[in-house]
């Protein structure tokens, strides 16, 4: 480990050329700290991924008699028996997975959009309250609520259905949040009155003005809600009854639990596990390039 | 004890637990409603692999006959599922059918979540061994579930191991403690098992063949006897091996456990009827090298066994067709063809008794290929095990039990102590929940 540090400080060290030539010394032992500070936390989040990568690639004979960080020989064998198990029902919890994430997230930054405007943009009686509201929601955690909204559901006799998945998940106190903290940095009032002064409608000036200013936070709730809602296990599990319309994180775990007599299907929900991940680093890596875009110059001159 | 007794003090736990909620009034509305005739399509929770397709037996054959559809929704087993057909129930839509392990029942019926089925199944009594039926009336006359698997406790060793360092297959609990620090001395790298601190099923089962009554009722108040006599000498045999290193401390079905089972590292494993499924996953190298033999007894006289695992299948107070879901339940358990596809595709091991020597256990399992007689013997283990009684908050005591022993294996100290905390942690949760405790 110790090796990973030194060739990862001194990139840092050299990468201010010219500045303050006359103390480097403190510079340097100033930047060493966070640097090991973060390579240790990127190690820490990393060795785990690893170990999927690597196990993922062992066959059942190897899994636990190889050593941990030695590449198996069986990846393809795994892929193959993930495919027949009980007639590839794997990719159908993928798309239910996809399906969840993609059209919640969707919706939900939707919600946060509209309502983030609003609370940014007009004063009305009561915007404090609601984003006060707003704000012990984010407190809150998600898996307390997923009981009382199974008992609603049920009443409106929606549960173990799509709607029950998606419905609970579409207002995301935190994105609206997030919204409302970015509309209210990145739209200026002046722009908005602006378009106001032009005779733009309302609704005009939200969808021509304010949102491509807002895409980057936007983006940003995309993403978080849509991690969220691919991660997602308590409402899923209470909601749905039929493994149909199960999401990955639920199918993995029927995997593992088969009861006591079956021995649990480790290679499979590794395999599984690991092609679970790829989605999301895809997604991560194709959407990340709209944080850089910045919108707002140009916009006003101040 | 009286059984019309205990059945009032199980309706009583139900009317507490409940109270005057109108959850209660919806639960023994459809509890009393009348089974309707004609086509039913019910749904059934389990986690048996395979269940589908021994289902689709049923539902061409005798289902077919008499109009009656099953749909398998397959689920994860363990306490969660327990929870999570409690929450649906609390909404009235818990299925028709359920798969249940025996320890879940109390817990079930005291929140009146499964039906009596006495009038449909009462029949099926004479197929399965009066220590397993009797988990499934809870000691009153009605019947609330058909035993499916069975789990009875039993001592696998490696045969190679044991022959090369001289051990002696331990009929007593004793010689166990003999050969684990014979063991030790021998090869001091090696350990004869482990004390996992994860398995509370399994040191049930333990305290379970030691005679041990958990819960009890006396008049219409529960007794918890967990820091009872019988357990508190399983306890400190165990703790006692744990602290003078005589065996591991470390968990089972961790990938070192794996590990240490594969290499020989560990060489014998107190575990149930289904170990070689476990076994085959676990340690595929050591495939043939390993023997089955009736579990250590406390006093060598003794022939007795406790349990780890099994489950039954339950109908549901919510359901709308408990007569067509109590007649498939008991089909599915009883009948000889269902019996045997369980056996083919779910590889369960039955707990009726006639199917314990016939169809597929006539030849031993693949990884005991070695021990013809391994399905003869395991049933004749099956038929001693000792009765076992369940309370409403198994659960609670085996999160307990995790914690506890787990810290006290960890740290090598006193397993007593740690029992005491598991006797005083379940009585604190059942009072708290509203149960009459004696003390």
């Amino acid at each position: 480990m110790s090796s990973l540090t030194v060739p990862g400080a001194e990139p840092l060290a050299g990468s201010t050329p010219g500045t303050d030539r006359g103390r480097p010394p403190l510079r340097r032992r100033i930047a060493l700290i966070p640097t090991v500070t973060l390579l240790l936390g990127a190690i820490y989040c990393l060795l785990p991924v690893a170990w999927v990568v690597i196990a993922a690639t062992k066959s059942g004979r190897e899994l636990f008699s190889t050593f941990t960080f030695l590449p198996g020989t069986g990846f393809a064998g795994n892929v193959r028996d993930l495919n027949a198990y009980r007639d590839g029902v794997y990719w159908e919890w993928m798309g239910n997975s996809a399906l969840y994430a993609g059209l919640g997230a969707l919706l939900s930054t939707c919600v946060s959009a509209f309502s983030g405007y609003a609370l940014a943009t007009y004063r009305f009686r009561g915007r404090e309250a609601i984003f006060n509201v707003l704000l012990a929601g984010v407190l809150m955690p998600p898996v307390i609520l997923a009981v009382p909204q199974y008992l609603l559901l049920a009443k409106a006799d929606l549960t173990d259905s799509y709607l029950s998945v998606l419905l609970p998940q579409i207002l995301s106190p935190y994105g609206v949040y997030l919204a409302r903290i970015y509309a209210a940095a990145a739209v200026p009032a002046d722009v908005v009155e602006a378009g106001r002064m032009d005779g733009a409608s309302e609704w005009r000036i939200f969808t021509r003005i304010a949102l491509p200013m807002m895409i980057p936070g936007m983006v940003t709730v995309f993403l978080f809600q849509f991690v969220a809602i691919w991660n997602n296990f308590l409402l899923p599990y209470i909601m749905l009854s039929d493994d149909e319309k199960f999401p990955i994180t639920l199918g993995l775990f029927t995997l593992l639990e088969q009861g006591a007599n079956t021995p649990a299907l480790y290679t499979l929900v590794i395999t599984g596990a690991f092609l679970a991940v790829l989605p999301l680093v895809a997604l991560f890596l194709v959407i990340q390039r709209f944080w850089s875009l910045d919108l707002l110059s140009g916009a006003v001159k101040s | 004890m009286p059984y019309a007794k205990r059945h009032r003090l199980v309706r009583s736990a139900v009317a507490l637990v409940l109270g005057t909620t109108a959850l209660a009034a919806c639960g023994s509305e459809s509890a009393d409603s009348e089974t309707e005739a004609g086509p039913a399509s019910l749904t059934y929770w389990t986690w048996t692999p395979g269940m589908d397709k021994v289902v689709d037996l049923w539902n061409k054959g005798p289902g077919k006959k008499d109009r009656i559809t099953i749909t398998v929704k397959k689920q994860a087993s363990g306490d969660t599922l327990v929870t999570k057909i409690l929450t649906a129930h609390k909404a009235g839509k818990a299925p028709d059918l359920v798969q249940a392990e025996y320890q879940a029942l109390p817990t079930l019926v005291s929140n009146d979540a499964l039906a009596d089925i006495s009038e449909n199944v009462g029949d099926a009594k004479g197929s399965f061994a009066d220590g397993v039926w009797q988990q499934t009336t809870l000691g009153t006359d009605a019947v609330y579930a058909v035993p499916q698997d069975i789990g009875p406790l039993m001592f696998y060793y490696r045969e190679d191991l044991f022959e090369e360092y001289g051990l002696k297959v331990p009929t007593t609990w004793d010689q166990f403690a003999e050969a684990a620090r014979k063991l030790k001395k021998a090869a001091p790298d090696k350990d004869l098992t482990t004390f996992s601190a994860n398995d509370s099923g399994l040191f049930a089962g333990l305290a379970q063949q030691a005679g041990a009554k958990w819960w009890t009722t006396s008049g219409d108040q529960w007794k918890v006897s967990i820091d009872d006599a019988a357990t508190q000498k399983v306890a400190k045999f165990w703790g006692g091996l744990v602290e003078e290193g005589a065996i591991d401390n470390q968990p089972m079905y961790t990938p070192a456990w794996n590990k240490a089972l594969n290499t020989g590292r560990q060489i014998a494993w107190v575990s149930a009827v289904w170990a070689p499924g476990t076994l085959t996953t676990a340690a595929p190298e050591t495939k043939g090298k390993w023997a089955m033999a009736p579990l250590p007894q406390w006093d060598a006289s003794e022939n007795r066994t406790g349990s780890w695992g099994g489950s039954s299948t339950a109908v549901t107070t919510d359901s709308k067709h408990q007569g067509a879901a109590a007649k498939f339940a008991a089909w599915l358990n009883t009948d000889s063809e269902a019996l045997n596809a369980l056996a083919k595709e779910s590889g369960i091991y039955p707990a009726a008794q006639n199917a314990q020597t016939s169809g597929a256990f006539l030849k031993p399992p693949a990884y005991f290929s070695n021990q013809a007689d391994f399905y003869t013997k395991a049933a004749d283990i099956a038929e001693t095990t000792a009765p076992s009684a369940w309370g409403p908050n198994v659960n609670v005591a085996y999160t307990t039990f995790k914690d506890a022993f787990g810290a006290a294996a960890k740290n090598k100290s006193d397993f007593g102590a740690a029992l005491k905390k598991m006797q005083d942690d379940t009585v604190a949760d059942m009072k708290k929940q509203g149960f009459g405790v004696a003390r």
